[in-house]
């Protein structure tokens, strides 16, 4: 059977006078039932490669790749319509900010009851028995009175609840998931990465989870890919990233992790220096050379892939 | 930090409560954001205050900062009241910098004139003091002349925050009330600002308060920790100690939300339950009762006593 989702050597530009290569060349696969986390900074390609595989991307944006597939079935030939009866339904999103993408003039009822009516063609009463039944899944209490209020009644972290109910109503096999957690408080982070892994392991999904933070990546990942400057530098199952990163830039988003009780007051926290870079299609060499303590000459033409076992692999010039 | 140090902010059994329309038929309600709290930093000294949205830690950093007054009690800074203070003094003195660097400048003015502004307001610098004193204060945040004469929109979130911090430090202030100043930032940035914030402190001898919802980020840049719930300090230990043997059952769980890097441990049930604190609607007894993992009956009828520690207490019925 073929994996979930298939993408291989996904390239994404934008711009024509200066274009900017956001993704090149990402390969990787989420399998059914796995948690596969796409990892890196700001700017580094990790939201764009999931706004393409949903075909969302902004208007002027150039998509290719040798391989996008769900379920074995192309998703790159596939026309608008046929890629509106997958999204939402088949395959689902979350975003970061709740509050931006719910609609503020409708109630939380009628906006995810809209979902089920649209794909399934269900009523209005099994839709709505269908929300409360998920809203109470995710943990919401009293879903009746939630079905009825409008998302600025809400707070962020109930937003995100809700965010997550829509995103199931249809009983998706993928659900994307893009910095879900970023802007709420730390006790409520924990309680969502609980009920998203929870749901994740229940529902035997396959979920795609993106990130900044290691942090969150050791504690639900089961394979995880670090993007930087649109390429995917290093790959590995869970344990295997942890126990050995081999990536300078990995090495380095780790000691970015503040972890209690382990800091010496005295010295500085590890940080990386410096910002992703943008870059354009012509590009060559390892993108994160300027900021590596490790680059010499020969980082700036060709960088080797290396494995360090079985589903490891990494891009640099350095050895396992 | 020795008995004799002057001491840089003094609170003393400050209240500050809102009150918000109850709307068409209902009654206005009282939120009381911050219920008689009183502490003093010591000058060169950081305390770090740390807990959820909506428990008063930002009205706390307006009281401060003097942009609110409050309903009772009294603050002062270096001696004086902040509210009776001449305007110009007070930032001379006390300076903020807040969470978010892309609503906190203004889109268009250029960097250096954004970093100048403090310096014009006070009205008694020639122009070139003003271009010598934004140049240095530019290098000194890690920004160059040329980035000075850009757009923010042109810059990167780690180094919007930098010019946050360099406005806040232009006219030399000796305390910084520091609002959540990483949260809008990538992990990777937020330990560079944390560093940059940490070695601006050392060197110019400064005072901070510094806000976050995360005990892990104030870890590396407090010397004492406040942990506040609901408009109170529930629990104040130099961060050695509190970090080492945190006694609060809130501190605990605000301890156990952070995702460390260590895989295998799975996302924590934080056991902080799914009700929300509403500061309009205080509860009796220990105001952490209903989400209190450990919680007795006696918790919800009698009032915390505080049980001092070297260097602090804790408002817990259950600790001895």
């Amino acid at each position: 059977m073929s994996a979930l989702l298939e993408i291989e050597g996904l390239e994404v530009e934008f711009g024509r006078k200066l274009p900017t290569a956001a993704v090149r060349g990402a390969s990787f696969t989420v399998e059914r039932g796995e948690t596969h986390c796409l990892v890196g900074e700001s700017g580094c390609g990790k939201s764009v490669t999931a706004l393409s595989v949903m075909n969302l991307l902004a208007r002027g944006a150039r998509r290719r790749a040798t391989k996008l597939a769900f379920k074995g079935n192309d998703l790159l030939g596939l026309s608008d319509s046929g890629m509106s009866r997958l999204r939402g339904n088949e395959m689902a999103m979350i975003f970061q900010e709740p509050m931006t993408s719910l609609n503020p003039a409708y109630t939380v009822g009628s906006q995810m009851t809209e979902v089920l009516r649209r794909h399934k063609h269900v009523n209005q009463r099994a839709a709505t028995d269908r929300a409360a039944d998920l809203l109470a899944r995710v943990g919401i209490t009293a879903p009746g009175l939630r079905l009825g209020q409008f998302p600025h009644q809400l707070s962020g972290g109930l937003r995100q609840r809700v965010m997550i109910a829509m995103a199931l109503m249809c009983d998706p096999q993928l659900l994307i998931a893009d910095e879900p957690t970023t802007a709420l408080d730390v006790t409520v982070q924990a309680q969502i990465l609980r009920l998203l892994a929870t749901l994740q392991r229940d529902l035997g999904l396959g979920l795609l989870l993106i990130t900044h933070d290691l942090g969150i990546v050791a504690r639900i990942a089961t394979r995880v890919s670090v993007m930087y400057a649109g390429e995917v530098v290093e790959s590995a199952a869970t344990a295997d990233l942890f126990a050995g990163p081999k990536h300078p830039y990995t090495q380095g988003l780790l000691r970015c992790v503040p972890a209690p009780g382990k800091i010496r007051r005295d010295q500085p926290l590890g940080s990386i220096p410096g910002t992703v870079p943008r870059i354009g299609p012509a590009f060559a060499g390892c993108a994160f050379r300027d900021r590596c303590g490790f680059a010499d000459e020969s980082c700036a033409h060709t960088v080797p892939l290396h494995t360090a076992g079985p589903t490891h692999e990494f891009l640099c010039r350095l050895p396992a | 930090m020795s008995e004799t140090t002057p001491i840089a902010i003094e609170v003393k059994g400050v209240r500050k409560t809102f009150r918000v329309k109850g709307g068409l038929l209902g009654h206005d309600r009282h939120v009381v954001a911050v219920d008689d709290i009183s502490f003093a930093v010591p000058q060169g000294g950081v305390l770090g205050v740390v807990g959820e949205s909506g428990c008063g830690k930002s009205t706390l950093a307006r009281l401060i900062l003097g942009l609110l007054p409050p309903s009772a009690g009294e603050i002062t800074v270096e001696g004086q009241r902040v509210l009776t203070m001449d305007r110009k003094a007070r930032a001379r003195l006390i300076q903020p910098v807040f969470q978010d660097p892309f609503a906190s400048l203004n889109p268009l003015a250029r960097i250096r004139d954004i970093v100048a502004m403090p310096l014009i307001a006070q009205g008694s610098f020639s122009r070139a003091e003003i271009a010598r004193k934004v140049a240095e204060m530019l290098e000194r945040v890690g920004l160059s002349a040329e980035q000075g004469t850009r757009l923010p929109t042109e810059l990167s979130g780690g180094q919007r925050q930098r010019v946050a911090i360099a406005r806040a430090l232009v006219l030399r202030p000796r305390i910084v009330v520091c609002d959540e100043p990483t949260s809008a930032l990538d992990v990777s940035v937020q330990a560079q600002i944390l560093n940059l914030l940490a070695e601006l402190r050392h060197d110019l001898g400064l005072t901070y308060l510094f806000i976050s919802h995360n005990l892990a980020v104030v870890e590396h840049v407090a010397s004492d920790v406040a942990v506040m719930y609901l408009g109170r300090f529930v629990e104040r230990q130099p961060t050695e100690a509190l970090f080492a043997h945190p006694e609060h059952p809130y501190t605990k769980a605000l301890l156990a939300s952070v995702l460390t890097p260590e895989p295998g441990l799975g996302v924590p049930d934080v056991g902080l339950g799914d009700t929300l604190p509403d500061p309009a609607n205080i509860p009796p007894g220990c105001r952490f009762h209903p989400r209190c993992p450990i919680a007795e009956p006696r918790c919800a009828v009698e009032t915390p006593p505080f049980k001092a520690r070297p260097g602090g207490g804790v408002e817990c019925l259950l600790v001895l």
